[in-house]
């Protein structure tokens, strides 16, 4: 083991037994709802403030791993934490907090009564989990572990839509994870490892020849069905069905880590054949791009648009990572905190809204900006952010990553022709969503406060706070910038990953 | 043994393309038994040994395959049971067992 203190390294496992544990606990205590809504929340602000903690650590000290059942590191399982992971943990335990907050007061008792807590909690160890893990067997279970538990959160409830979207989501879901098996296998037969690190030397070692690469572009399909990389089309459907506290966590949290693993696996693993894989990244990156453009364009339930915002915010990320200079890199990992940010707030304020009108069809809603004023401005900033109007938070990644887009256009004419989508998508996000405020916050008020279907009491503040860490993100890019262009240098540098895991013996 | 894997795969692809839900929740409980025994095949089928060694073991089983096999058949089988219930659930509540049917949206 390479690390001097290697009692501190226990404090790895905590961003995964904290959730692990108080979603047992809230198994147990059932009955008892203050008690679950007042330990949910505490067990999330105390996870916020460990990753906090772990981001400062990993800063300071370098990448860290936990060997678990202390089996040196290519014989057991490893959990390693590098400050790309830090960040993400520290997004998901906000974003987390916020949709809890918001679904204490919106979820309804019934649900809560029926292991919501639990639920929720379960979510966010597979979640936790994916980021931290360094064996690619032990991701295949925690992405397994997320999705248990997104399955029962989205039929949560038994309406028609809800049982008729998790039938095809579950089904889809199944399979690609019946790929990712299989592709492990392919990988397992040809390096006879499973830990990222040891897979990174061995590929590195045999060369990715075609058959390896065969096996990265299995590994592509899989990871682009669950994070909707052009294989979006399960994901409208069944982010809409489920009420709006889970869509939120839903938006912001499933597809990211899909996100995540394709960051992980195109730069520690196959960066060998880039021109195969990564160009294929760059076709599915566009094609999202522009198909999710179109599908919110065309929409006209709040529900729908704020879905297929999703699936251009995936297409985005990903053409950043197709770019991987350093400083496109860094653009991406930022778009990424800062979209696991705003797509929750834009699925609570949606879920607010929807509340309030009673129905999800914008041209039956008009005026709310009279009766609701801080929602409206809410939902006008979170609109700007998302487009990336300076100096809110969705500009420094777009800037990054299309800056360098262009800059590489020169030698390569498709990298002109991507960021040229990754402009275009901007627009169409802006449309889309404008097209949201006009028709819901602009015009005659339809509604007066007592025809109202629900009230925002409760709704905003969740809200509110995801606001202001999207302001803070917008504004403090400068303070962040050193953060995310270290958490870079492991996705440019697989070595750095490789000794931290390995040790000096490989 | 590719040839059965092979088998598996083309039985339980026929039955996800088909439009029944429980030919489908089938079809892939069937790829995943395909999927695992890809796996255990992949890592070296039998040399006679067991999968442990130990002093003066001349010749062992790799055990990774089979403890990757293992979690993958439980985690299958909770998924086939969860997907059994849902079906039930959304035959009673939908009313359709056809996968066709289950498109566009419902007024509540």
């Amino acid at each position: 083991m390479s690390c001097g203190v290697p009692m501190m390294n226990n404090l790895v496992i905590l961003p995964l037994l904290i959730p692990l544990v108080t979603g047992i606990l809230m198994g147990i205590y059932k009955n008892n709802l203050p008690l679950q809504r007042r330990v949910s929340l505490f067990s999330l602000a105390v996870n916020f403030g460990v990753s906090l903690y772990l981001v400062q650590w990993v800063a300071g000290s370098g990448i860290r791993i936990l060997e678990l059942g202390g089996w040196p590191a290519p014989f057991g399982i490893v959990l390693v934490l590098d400050l790309l992971a830090a960040l993400l943990l520290t997004a998901t335990a906000l974003v987390g907090f916020a949709c809890l907050l918001y679904a204490v007061h919106s979820i309804g008792e019934d649900k809560e009564r029926h292991y919501f807590y639990p639920l929720f909690h379960f979510l966010l160890v597979g979640v936790n989990g994916s980021f931290l893990t360094g064996d690619l067997f032990n991701l295949f279970v925690f992405f397994e572990v997320m999705l248990f538990a997104s399955y029962v959160l989205l039929s949560l409830g038994g309406t028609k839509i809800q049982l008729q979207e998790t039938v095809k989501y579950a089904v889809i879901n199944t399979l690609s994870s019946t790929l990712f098996v299989v592709g492990i296998a392919y990988l397992y037969s040809v390096t006879g490892t499973l830990n990222m690190a040891h897979l990174s030397v061995r590929i590195a070692e045999v060369g990715q020849a075609g058959f390896l690469t065969v096996v990265a572009v299995v590994f592509l399909i899989v990871f682009s069905l669950k994070a909707g990389l052009l294989l979006y089309f399960w994901l409208p459907g069944s982010y809409m069905a489920p009420p709006g506290a889970v869509g939120a966590i839903f938006a912001a949290l499933l597809t990211k880590v899909g996100i995540y693993v394709i960051f992980r696996m195109y730069t520690l693993l196959f960066y060998h054949q880039p021109e195969i894989t990564h160009w294929l990244m760059a076709v599915m990156a566009g094609l999202t791009m522009l198909l999710g453009g179109i599908g919110a364009i065309a929409q006209w339930d709040i529900r729908g648009i704020l879905v297929y915002n999703v699936v251009i915010s995936v297409g985005f990320i990903i053409s950043g990572l197709v770019f991987a200079t350093s400083d496109a890199l860094v653009g991406a990992v930022y778009y990424t905190m800062h979209d696991i940010v705003l797509k929750a707030l834009l699925f609570l304020l949606g879920g607010t809204v929807i509340a309030i009108a009673g129905t999800g069809k914008i041209k039956e809603m008009s005026g709310l900006i009279r009766s609701h004023p801080l929602l409206g401005w809410m939902f006008f900033l979170t609109l700007l952010a998302l487009s990336g109007v300076p100096p809110l938070s969705g500009f420094v990644g777009k800037v990054l990553i299309i800056k360098e887009g262009l800059s590489l256009g020169s030698g390569h004419r498709g990298f002109y022709l991507l960021a040229g989508i990754g402009l275009v998508s901007s627009l169409m996000v802006l449309y889309s969503l404008l097209k949201v405020f006009i028709n819901g916050f602009w015009g005659e008020t339809v509604l007066s406060t007592e025809m109202e279907k629900g009230t925002e009491r409760g709704l905003v503040f969740p809200c509110l706070l995801l606001t202001a860490v999207s302001l803070f993100l917008g504004l403090g890019a400068e303070l962040l910038y050193p953060y995310v262009d270290q958490a870079i240098i492991t996705m440019l540098n697989p070595g750095l990953y490789i000794e931290a895991v390995l040790g000096e013996v490989f | 043994m590719s040839v059965v894997i092979g088998l598996l795969f083309t039985i339980g692809v026929y039955l996800v393309l088909s439009k029944n839900l429980l030919r489908i929740i089938l079809g892939t409980s069937i790829i995943s038994h395909g999927a695992n025994l890809l796996i255990i095949t992949m890592g070296g089928l039998k040399n006679g040994g067991p999968a442990l060694l130990g002093e003066g073991a001349g010749s062992f089983m790799d055990p990774l395959p089979q403890a990757l096999i293992l979690t993958a058949i439980v985690i299958n089988f909770a998924m086939t049971a969860f997907l059994m219930v849902l079906a039930y659930r959304s035959y009673t509540d939908l009313g359709t067992d056809q996968i066709h049917e289950l498109r566009g949206a419902h007024d509540e």
